[in-house]
């Protein structure tokens, strides 16, 4: 019976010819497909609103798709203003404590206050939030409601996590128009699944 | 070097200068120049970076004192 060789005569001709092939055409295809990054971001102060935003906006920018899930305090970078956003150095050790006017020596000194000393104080947080947002913008580092609707016009998709607005008792209402839609971990998970950068924040 | 349009990203920190030079980009024709000013030194790395993935063509990156000029060319 002739069967079997023609078979195997085929069988390694085409093993030979994709070998020839493939490297070339999955070269093409990684090429053309558009790079994608889900971001999960869960936390709400000023200084944790940086990192989703300057990430996604900038991806948006080299041209990918971007989608951040906006779950518990994260959900906070979704309300219409965010120009009341905290940072608070109390229990925060890796924030350093400078002050951003005066002469380079005094503006050099980090300020190391006990967190005793620092919840004592009424106001502290407020000064902190004060200080920090004059060092950025000494800084020319963007704002957060700026970097946010850049982001929205660079198309990058805001998701808000429905269990987190029940949770909090917010509505929609409270939250920017932009915001694609509100889901739940069943939804945002076989997105993540086929981004190629995952992030958690 | 000729250029079509130009950018003012002095001043201005990660990821600003990235996003404007991206938005001024947008506006212009296949082929057009985008002459961009810049002050944060992570513009250099960045700006190279961002020509690479995005197919435009870094045409030079020159550095004066403390500013860095950028010529881009649309693809």
């Amino acid at each position: 019976m002739n069967m079997p060789t023609d078979q195997a005569a085929l069988d390694a001709l085409i093993r030979q010819r994709l070998d020839e092939i493939l490297p070339q055409k999955l070269e093409e295809l990684k090429a053309s497909r558009t790079p994608s990054m889900t971001i999960i971001a869960t936390k709400g102060t000023l200084d944790w609103a940086y990192p989703p935003f300057i990430l996604a906006s900038t991806a948006a920018a080299l041209g990918w798709n971007v989608s951040i899930f906006f779950t518990f305090y994260g959900l906070n970078l979704l309300k219409k203003d965010i120009s009341d956003l905290k940072v608070s150095p109390l229990g925060n050790p890796g924030m350093p404590m400078k002050m951003p006017f005066g002469p380079g020596w005094f503006k050099s000194i980090n300020w190391n206050i006990p967190n005793l000393i620092q919840a004592g104080i009424p106001g502290f947080e407020s000064v902190a939030t004060m200080l920090m947002k004059q060092t950025i913008k000494n800084n020319g580092v963007a704002d957060i409601a700026e970097l946010r609707s850049l982001s929205v016009e660079a198309g990058v998709e805001m998701i808000g996590c429905q269990m987190t607005v029940d949770l909090f008792g917010f509505t929609r209402d409270d939250f920017i128009p932009e915001v694609k839609e509100y889901c739940g971990a069943a939804t945002f998970l076989p997105m993540a699944q086929q981004a190629d950068v995952s992030l958690y924040m | 070097m000729n250029f079509d349009k130009e950018l003012d990203a002095k001043g201005l920190n990660c990821p600003l200068p990235i996003l404007r030079a991206k938005k001024a980009l947008a506006d212009m024709g296949s082929g057009q120049v985008l002459r961009i000013m810049a002050t944060d030194p992570g513009s250099v790395k960045d700006f190279a970076a961002f020509a690479k993935q995005t197919g435009n063509e870094l045409l030079s990156t020159a550095e004066k004192g403390k500013e860095y000029e950028f010529f881009i060319k649309r693809k």
